[in-house]
């Protein structure tokens, strides 16, 4: 089972955008843009900051899960529209090891590519800003990232593998992973609009509350959240629907 | 050892109100090229999804390779290799990379899978590309590579739904060829769906015919031939007057006469000799070249099939069904 699982994953891997070992340019050049923008750019943009905000935390939840989802969303209803679903399930490869080695897949993009980012970033940060010594995250801040990108990883990779189990094609399902993104985020953007009437016990209460905590009970939602969307993933695989929708 | 590869007995599944297999029952042995037969939308794609246990049949029962195909679908896909409607290969991969994901998928050691990827795809002519991304490749080569694939972990049982459709004919004269030597060589049972008629001729030594979900016929060439055969003469010469066409018209061995062109088409009812008509012939004064007895195609026992259910829906003249 592990290794069925080990080897659908190395399978979506080497087609996965910027990882797939195809000589275009065009790859190259997107990749390239990516990593300039978040490994270079916006480390040069928030300075200091970079390393020691925990505020940070956010950001490095955006970037995995728009990473992974988009990408994530192609896991069926590509393999349908390009016509090499029936194959797969003509195999002998049980519905699990398909399943979970696609949502593998997407972990160890979603934490391979972040994590180059956040390299390239801390080369960046002490170049620019590191003339009184080393730039590092904190260790609790440091740590926190790790466990916002597994987790979020996780998340976007149940997510948009759930989304693309249903949809009847790419294009679908991407637009049902945009509504669910906008359902996810909007009301993080949200938050900081509000009224202060409204705003202010919320402050009050994060004011009083150990970030600690909150960021430990934010990651027990992500992780349940994360097993209540593998679990409808395995309750919605069923070949003869996947073949006949 | 189980002489049957294949054998399903009134086997039923609907869509619906569409009966896309109906009471199906097949006995096919063991190491023989089995040919299913019929035209767009008669149930053939559907009855090898049933066979991969891949669609719940609605009635009936099949068992693949001893197993049945509700209870242990994993255990028929486990030794069978298939080809289904399209290739399903990985366009964005290369040819070895796509041999080599089903290689592991079929838990393969990495020395048998490297030595056989290198052997088919040797055999198949297709070595020198093995790094090429497959969606560059030309569609018969694309082909070849998924044939590849199907043999790729030597299953005892392979589906192929139309494999040489949409190819130009050398390259599904080519690929023909290929599969026949590679089935000789393999051993292996061959379930091959098509409705290309001369093809299956030449690959299958047992044939179905299925029209509408239902099963038409069943047997080897010859014993539909026997079954379903109209005789025919061919006879060149001259002097095939109208008086000698009235006179062969008239006998009750014969169903039907054409002339023209210094050629004379006599049909003739099952089981009739020859040599009393051509002696008439010449006794009346014809002159008789060349005779020339022909068997009816597979596509003229096809047609004749698809007539006889359309006049009598659900009535079987063949045996065997």
């Amino acid at each position: 089972m592990i290794a069925d699982i080990l080897t659908v994953a190395l399978k979506e891997i080497k087609e996965l955008p910027y990882l797939r070992r195809d000589k275009s340019r065009t790859n190259l050049f997107t990749l390239l843009i990516f990593v300039g923008v978040f490994g270079i750019f916006l480390p040069l943009q928030t300075g200091k900051e970079w390393v020691s905000s925990p505020l940070n935390l956010l950001y490095w939840a955006w970037l995995p899960f728009m990473l992974v989802g988009t990408t994530m969303v192609d896991a069926f209803a590509g393999e349908r529209e390009r016509h090499t679903l029936e194959t797969l399930l003509a195999s002998r490869l049980s519905d699990r090891a398909i399943l979970f080695g696609k949502i593998l897949a997407g972990i160890i993009y979603g934490l391979a590519m972040t994590l180059m980012c956040i390299l390239l970033g801390l080369v960046t940060v002490n170049v620019a800003f590191g003339r009184d010594g080393l730039l590092f995250f904190p260790l609790a801040i440091g740590l926190g990232i790790l466990a916002v990108v597994l987790l979020i990883s996780t998340l976007a990779s149940g997510l948009g593998v759930l989304v693309s189990l249903r949809a009847g094609s790419v294009r679908q399902a991407q637009q049902t992973f945009t509504i669910a993104y906008f359902v996810l985020f909007i009301p993080l953007m949200v938050i900081p609009m509000l009224p202060e009437a409204v705003m202010q016990p919320v402050l009050q209460f994060l004011m009083q509350t150990d970030f600690t905590t909150i960021a430990i009970g934010a990651g027990v939602i992500v992780a349940l959240l994360d097993v209540a969307l593998i679990l409808a993933a395995l309750a919605r695989f069923r070949r003869a629907r996947l073949i006949l929708d | 050892m189980n002489p049957y590869a294949i054998r399903t007995s009134s086997l039923r599944r609907d869509f619906g109100p569409i009966h896309a297999v109906d009471d199906l029952s097949l006995e096919i042995a063991a190491g023989t090229v089995f040919g299913f037969l019929g035209p767009n939308g008669a149930g053939k794609t559907t009855t090898i999804r049933l066979l991969l246990g891949l669609l719940e049949p609605t009635g009936g029962r099949a068992e693949v390779l001893g197993f049945d195909t509700r209870a242990q679908a994993d255990s028929i896909r486990e030794k069978s290799g298939a080809l289904l409607e399209y290739n399903g290969l990985y366009e964005r991969m290369t040819a070895e990379d796509n041999l080599e994901f089903y290689g592991r998928v079929w838990h393969m050691s990495k020395a048998d899978r490297q030595a056989r990827i290198h052997g088919l795809l040797t055999d198949m002519g297709l070595w020198e590309r093995r790094q090429e991304a497959v969606g560059t490749w030309s569609r018969g080569m694309k082909q070849k590579l998924a044939v590849a694939r199907t043999l790729l972990h030597r299953p005892a049982l392979i589906f192929m739904d139309e494999p040489t459709a949409g190819l130009d004919p050398v390259a599904a004269a080519a690929l023909r060829d290929d599969l026949t030597a590679l089935a000789a060589r393999e051993g292996v049972t061959i379930f091959l769906t098509s409705h290309n008629l001369a093809e299956a001729e030449k690959l299958c030594q047992h044939v179905g015919v299925i029209n509408k979900g239902r099963l038409l016929a069943i047997g080897t060439l010859d014993e539909l031939r026997a079954h379903n055969e109209a005789p025919r003469v061919e006879i060149t010469g001259n002097g095939f007057s109208e008086a000698i066409l009235s006179n062969l018209r008239s006998r009750p061995e014969v169903r039907g006469v054409a002339a023209g062109d210094g050629k004379l088409t006599i049909e003739l009812r099952a089981g009739v000799p020859t040599a009393p008509l051509v002696r008439l012939l010449v006794t009346s004064g014809a002159e008789v070249e060349e005779v020339r007895k022909s068997k009816a195609s597979l596509e003229e026992l096809f047609l004749t099939l698809l007539e006889e259910e359309a006049e009598t829906p659900g009535v079987s003249k063949m045996p065997g069904v």
